[in-house]
């Protein structure tokens, strides 16, 4: 199946969310772009520099997967999860986003982290897992957090952030501030119950939070239509009584719209929102994954690449040029190779570290487990 | 210090209310809990004092009870979620052991879980296979959690005070049996550390080491031993993580005989890990092996004479302590 014939985006139509009853009518992808990056819908309102960063984005995530992928296969870091495809839905949704929003990951979300300010060399350092890591070379790569930019640790298992999400957005209404959550969940998530329980629990209590989906086609080897029979996901946000939609997830900007205008909804008390971003998961599901054994490779060669089709729109309009592009590619090698290098220089993890943050205070149990480990062998 | 007699379920709800009025930040949720006032009365009065912003009736899904809890821990407050029954908790175990036991070691410990996860577990209520399980060894068993199982409304009160002040996940384990036990509690504030067990029975032939409402068996059992000339040691270990091996040891380096009672599963019990800690730290001070009683290795069975025969009575302790000491 061909990516984009299965994901038909009507041309010049902005979607707007189903009602909490689910009106099956209103299920019209969101877009602002077209498939080659004409403008045919309303753009979102953002600054020639705002634009111009998502752009920057974009291709500095698209850069780092390429590079770190090329570390796995080199044997430095362990595993690496690329994001590529799927730039436009993690970027546009992270930057309608305010600073002190939480963000609750999935699996696929680096390019929010990025849109945070996370240094990328931060992001090396949690691959190597060494001394340079914020999580003390505890968590599987890819699984960054930063706690002083509200990202989360992203969870191996599946939906189980969704519950926390709903949670901490219940917290800050109880706490009154303006914080809202955006939780983040795959098509093959959808499956889980917490799914269910925690769109239940935003929908019951109102929780200030954006629920988006990114619908990339492919659970590891399952195709989404055995994830589920319905062939809209947006349409479960109905069962909850929360108003869902469709966005083209490869239309940056119509992502921007869609997170901003649920984000700011969210913020005025109006409650959750369920996105479902139409994308695809261009490469494999892991480092660990070969996709050619189970999609065909004319599918994977045909996928509707979000950046080029930006970079037509900046292009239109005079804010890009080739020159440009490759200055931009040139300061991007530069900054991922200096990452690198800085991070391979650090030192292994104290050994220390192995049981902090286990409890706040260690129990005699860990210290004494401690000693052994640092016990001289003879 | 002026004390009263109250229950196990008073004293608990005393706790809930005295930490939520002092701390705004304390909220209680889970199913029933509000209007309710919870399935064993423990959430009584919370929320008309405290109306429905802090003390919340969830829909019906434990997964979400102990996901939200955490989410709301990680934003900044100390949410006390109860189970119905730890039974039903199991179907949060993901919540609870994925994340609420490891958030903080994979933020690299730069995020506090403070709360606390509460209700039933225990049989002798004829409830059969999946309501009368004990679940503490599967907590205790996993790093990152605090585990507690008080035996007394005195403990009941004080534990699950320092429970929603600490700053760790804490799964608090109340006896189904013991709601409506009656003790005496002081007047007050009251806070029990965690780590410190209880000499709830003072001995010099044999150390009973044990928790929950086989603690109360085992001092019915130390004083009909009393009766025979056999002074039995009563030690309560009031929390299992973290876990007062100390006071253990010092017991069983006077008695020399250890017998470790408890209501759950033998294989991989907490009596098993006790048993082969003091071994390991205590062999030379022993004067017999260390001995297990625990409940048999069965889901618990409905009919009552087969629940009574699936867990340890008075009279089995009775009889092991006789055999240690002989």
């Amino acid at each position: 199946m061909i990516p984009s014939a299965s994901h038909p985006v009507p041309s010049g139509t902005a979607g707007s969310p189903s009602g909490p009853d689910g009106s099956p009518d209103s299920q019209v992808p969101l877009r602002v772009l077209s498939p080659d990056g004409g403008l045919e819908g309303e753009a979102p309102d953002l600054s020639p520099t705002e634009r111009e960063a998502l752009y920057r984005q974009m291709s500095r995530l698209r850069a780092f997967d390429n590079r770190m992928i090329n570390l796995q296969r080199q044997g430095r870091i362990g595993f690496y999860g690329p994001a590529t495809g799927q730039e436009a839905t993690t970027v546009g949704s992270a930057f309608a986003l305010e600073a002190g929003d939480w963000i609750f990951p999935a699996l696929r979300e680096a390019g929010a982290l990025l849109v945070r300010g996370y240094p990328l060399r931060k992001m090396v350092a949690q691959l190597y897992g060494n001394r340079a890591d914020d999580a003390l070379g505890h968590q599987m790569p890819c699984h960054y957090t930063a706690r002083e930019l509200r990202f989360v640790s992203m969870s191996s298992c599946i939906a189980n952030q969704l519950p926390q999400a709903v949670g901490a957005a219940w917290a800050a209404r109880i706490r009154g501030d303006r914080t809202v959550v955006l939780g983040y969940i795959g098509d093959g998530g959808t499956s889980e119950g917490d799914f269910h329980a925690a769109m239940n629990f935003a929908g019951v209590f109102r929780t200030p939070c954006v629920i988006l989906c990114q619908n990339n086609r492919w659970a590891i080897s399952v195709p989404v239509e055995k994830q589920t029979a319905v062939r809209e996901i947006a349409r479960k946000a109905a069962a909850y009584g929360i108003p869902g939609l469709q966005v083209d997830g490869n239309d940056v900007l119509a992502v921007v719209a869609a997170t901003r205008a649920a984000a700011d909804r969210a913020r005025c008390g109006g409650g959750p929102t369920f996105i479902e971003a139409l994308t695809y998961r261009a490469g494999p599901h892991t480092t660990s994954d070969d996709p050619t054994r189970y999609r065909a490779s004319e599918e994977a060669g045909r996928w509707p690449d979000p950046i080029p089709r930006y970079r037509a729109f900046l292009e239109a309009s005079g804010a890009w040029d080739e020159e440009r592009e490759r200055g931009l590619q040139a300061e991007l090698e530069g900054e991922i190779d200096a990452a690198i290098e800085e991070v391979e220089a650090e030192p292994a993890p104290d050994p220390a570290s192995l049981i902090e943050g286990v409890f706040a205070t260690p129990p005699a149990l860990l210290r004494d487990q401690l000693e052994e480990v640092l016990r001289p062998r003879r | 210090m002026s004390m009263r007699e109250i229950t196990y379920r008073d004293a608990l709800n005393e706790a809930l209310h005295e930490e939520m009025a002092r701390d705004p930040s304390v909220l209680v949720l889970g199913e029933e809990v509000a209007l309710y006032e919870g399935a064993y009365k423990v959430t009584r009065g919370l929320l008309a004092r405290f109306g429905e912003r802090r003390v919340k009736d969830t829909p019906i899904a434990e997964e979400v009870i102990a996901g939200s809890a955490i989410g709301a821990a990680m934003g900044g407050l100390r949410p006390v979620a109860e189970m119905m029954t730890w039974n039903f908790a199991i179907l949060a175990f993901d919540q609870i052991i994925n994340h609420a036991a490891k958030i903080r070691y994979m933020f690299g410990g730069r995020v506090k879980l403070p709360l606390v996860i509460r209700g039933p577990q225990g049989g002798g209520k004829q409830l059969a296979a999946q309501h009368s399980q004990s679940v503490e060894t599967w907590l205790a068993h996993c790093p990152g959690l605090k585990v507690v199982c008080p035996s007394s409304p005195a403990d009941a009160k004080g534990l699950l005070v320092t429970a929603i002040r600490d700053d760790d996940p804490v799964m608090f384990l109340e006896h189904e049996i013991l709601y409506n036990a009656k003790g005496n509690v002081p007047e007050g504030e009251i806070a029990v550390p965690f780590g410190q067990a209880a000499i709830v029975h003072q001995g010099s032939d044999v150390t009973i080491i044990t928790y929950s409402l086989m603690t109360l068996k085992a001092l019915k059992a130390a004083e009909e031993l009393e009766r025979d000339g056999i002074h039995a040691e009563v030690i309560d270990l009031r929390t299992l993580v973290p876990l007062d091996m100390e006071a253990v040891l010092a017991s069983v380096r006077k008695t020399n005989r250890a017998l470790v009672v408890q209501e759950g599963w033998p294989v991989c019990g907490m009596a098993s890990e006790i048993a082969a800690r003091i071994q390991e730290d205590a062999f030379d001070d022993l004067d017999a092996p260390v001995r297990r009683l625990t409940g048999k290795p069965v889901p618990m069975p409905y009919n009552r004479i087969l629940e009574a025969q699936a867990v340890p009575q008075v009279p089995d302790i009775v009889a092991e302590v006789r055999r240690l000491a002989a």
